[in-house]
């Protein structure tokens, strides 16, 4: 059943993205082990760069998977990326033992701070990496279920659900931000040293670690494509189309939209797990609203309602926002992402990816009717209309 | 055929009554009131379809049509009244889909099709059986569906369009690929809600032929304004006016009623 599900997704565009990701996720790596005098060789610093990019690429395709093929559109997504983020920074923090500046073989450092005598329960388990993996995953899966489960059943769509969804990320920053959280504060969790006895700062560790990024990427990549290849997902893209119509046929749209959005919350809790060891730091900064927004940006730039938009788009963006603020006009940078996004809404509506997919599609067949219109041209529409 | 209110004191005594009444109808509904802010939409509305029934309604606009659509479907809970479907289920305590899963089917106003799938995407959706999110996830289609698939897209002749996205369709075409989905439902009772708004002369003859040859087999309820388009389908017709009944009948009784033409016309 499963193996079949998988396989259904294998189609040729699926299989260059993957060989794509995982080449660049075994050679950059690869290459920056060489020596510096090496032609080919990747500075350290760009393997942390684009190992980060990868992760946004993740985070990038779990907003894509509920807006671009359910119409949800989610601001709230950064608060998932971040919750495994933390999952993740807390079992690093475990990790630290006794190295830290107090030296206390099992309290975090600001826990020492805040002269705390005993580790709360919530940080109970987090000294296993396994246990660690599943809080990864479950943490922003059991937020979005519990979010999901009473947004959908009472029927909050459209721009409602985007202004609850900002509301939840920034309950959650504001809550982060208490000492008394137990979650380091304002400072979050860093200094990291080790990830499963690996030295985290080694250049080997690192390689990994972009290799599981891109790992990451290719099987959040599969399993979306798996997902929109079954008939699950074109009831995705009918809820998106007619929601109603989808309910008077006899799908319960709430069961679909809350097993959708459980999903995409986990895959971008993976994403914000893999980028913590990469950045050496979390803080309650990345529940910030201007988070969650920024990935649904790289989501239109790409294309949205294409699986490889939302990784160009990541990718495109986030390489934009480093090259421009690394400049004399890195301060401009907000103005930039915000002229690029009205730019791409005005010009480029169904995205860059979108744009291409559907011009490759008009020119073999322009004379027949069925690619005048591309499956997102016309969900577009749909909304434009209603 | 209008069914009374029942007029009993007790709310039990009176529900034992409607359910005595429902139990030979496909659909009832018995003294039905909605209002929305004070707006009386429907006021004690009173129905019954038979088994195999294909029923006109016809009223101006505001007559509570679409109204009466959406408390047999469950989109509208009703402030009053009962609701039964094949003489025993109570519909106004489920939601949309376990209605649409009864064996109820609806088509919008509005042609209201899947605009980005293709035509067949759009049937094999509409396709009665699985409706669980981790039924759909796993789901394969199988040779008899593919069949049946085929056979409806013939029947509302697109079979040569199959591959097309319902969004290049003409709007003749998304109506009658909106009443192939309701076939694929294998419903009982169909709600089609005009049907030929916006087809031209021939395409309307031809879906009333279509929606003739559907009521051979399942009750049909039909809301239409063109007048023509119910005569050709020459069935009972009810006229609503006000969220109630005004009459009802053929045709021809239903037109020469005095208070019917003074709806219509004015005095």
């Amino acid at each position: 059943m499963i193996t079949a599900f998988i396989f259904r997704a294998l189609d040729r565009n699926t299989y260059i993205v993957l060989g794509l990701l995982l080449a660049v996720g075994i050679l950059l790596p690869l290459l920056s082990l060489t020596d510096p005098s090496f032609p080919l060789h990747v500075p350290t610093y760009v393997i942390a760069l684009i190992g980060k990019y990868l992760c946004y690429a993740l985070l990038a395709l779990s907003v894509d998977l509920v807006w671009g093929y359910c119409g949800i559109l989610s601001l709230g997504h950064a608060a998932f990326f971040a919750l495994g983020g933390y999952a993740m920074g807390m079992y690093l923090m475990r990790q630290i033992g006794a190295r830290g500046v107090y030296a206390n073989p099992i309290l975090p450092d600001f826990m020492v701070f805040l002269n705390w005598n005993e580790l709360p329960w919530f940080w109970y388990g987090f000294d296993h990496f396994w246990f660690a993996a599943i809080m990864i995953i479950a943490v922003p899966g059991l937020l979005a279920f519990v979010f999901g489960w009473f947004a959908f059943r009472s029927r909050v769509t459209g721009v409602y659900l985007s202004i609850i969804t900002q509301a939840m990320t920034y309950a959650l920053l504001l809550a982060f931000f208490r000492n008394d959280m137990g979650f380091g504060g304002n400072n979050g969790l860093t200094d990291f040293k080790d990830i499963l006895g690996f030295n985290i700062q080694a250049p080997a560790t690192r390689g990994v670690l972009f290799f599981a990024s891109a790992l990451a990427l290719a099987l959040g990549f599969l399993i979306c494509r798996a997902v929109i290849a079954s008939k699950f997902g074109k009831v995705l893209i009918a809820v998106r189309d007619a929601e109603s119509r989808t309910r008077f046929i006899g799908y319960r749209v709430e069961g679909y939209k809350l097993v959708v959005f459980v999903l995409s919350a986990m895959m971008a809790g993976v994403a914000g797990s893999l980028y913590v060891p990469q950045i050496g730091i979390i803080n309650p900064g990345e529940f910030a609203p201007a988070n969650s927004i920024e990935a649904v940006i790289w989501v239109a730039v790409g294309g949205r309602g294409t699986l490889i938009g939302p990784i160009v788009g990541a990718l495109l963006v986030n390489f934009g926002k480093t090259w421009f603020t690394s400049g004399v006009l890195a301060e401009y940078w907000l103005f930039v992402l915000g002229a690029l996004f009205v730019a791409v809404t005005l010009f480029l509506p169904k995205g860059v990816v979108g744009t291409l997919l559907a011009r490759a599609k008009a020119r073999p067949t322009s004379t027949s009717a069925p690619a005048a219109v591309s499956p997102i041209e016309a969900s577009i529409a749909a909304e434009e209309g209603a | 055929m209008t069914a009374t209110h029942v007029e009993t004191s007790s709310p039990a005594a009176r529900e034992k009554a409607s359910r005595e009444k429902a139990k030979n109808s496909l659909l009832y509904l018995d003294g039905v009131s909605v209002s929305f802010d004070g707006f009386k939409a429907l006021r004690s509305l009173s129905l019954v379809i038979e088994p195999g029934e294909m029923r006109a309604i016809i009223g101006p606009n505001g007559a509570g049509k679409t109204t009466m659509m959406d408390v047999i479907t469950g989109k509208t809970k009703p402030d009053e009244g009962d609701v039964y479907f094949a003489g025993d289920t109570d519909l106004t305590r489920m939601d949309e889909a376990s209605i649409a899963s009864l064996g109820i089917g609806r088509k919008f106003q509005k042609p209201t099709v899947f605009e980005s799938h293709t035509v067949w995407n759009n049937i094999d959706l509409a396709l009665a059986g699985v409706r669980g999110p981790f039924a759909t996830l796993f789901h394969r289609t199988s040779l008899r569906e593919t069949a049946r698939i085929e056979e409806i897209l013939d029947i509302i002749r697109l079979a040569d369009k199959k591959e097309w996205l319902a969004a290049n369709l003409s709007h003749g075409q998304k109506q009658w690929l909106e009443i192939g989905m309701l076939l694929a439902q294998e419903p009982q009772l169909l709600l089609v809600d005009e049907p030929v708004a916006g087809m031209t002369d021939a395409e309307t003859r031809e879906t009333a032929a279509l929606l003739r040859e559907i009521a051979k087999t399942k009750s049909v309820v039909v809301v239409e304004h063109d007048m023509s388009f119910v005569r050709e389908l020459d069935v009972k017709v009810t006229v609503l006016h006000q969220g109630s009944v005004l009459s009802e009948g053929t045709l021809d009784a239903v037109s020469a009623d005095p208070t019917v033409i003074e709806v219509y016309l004015g005095r």
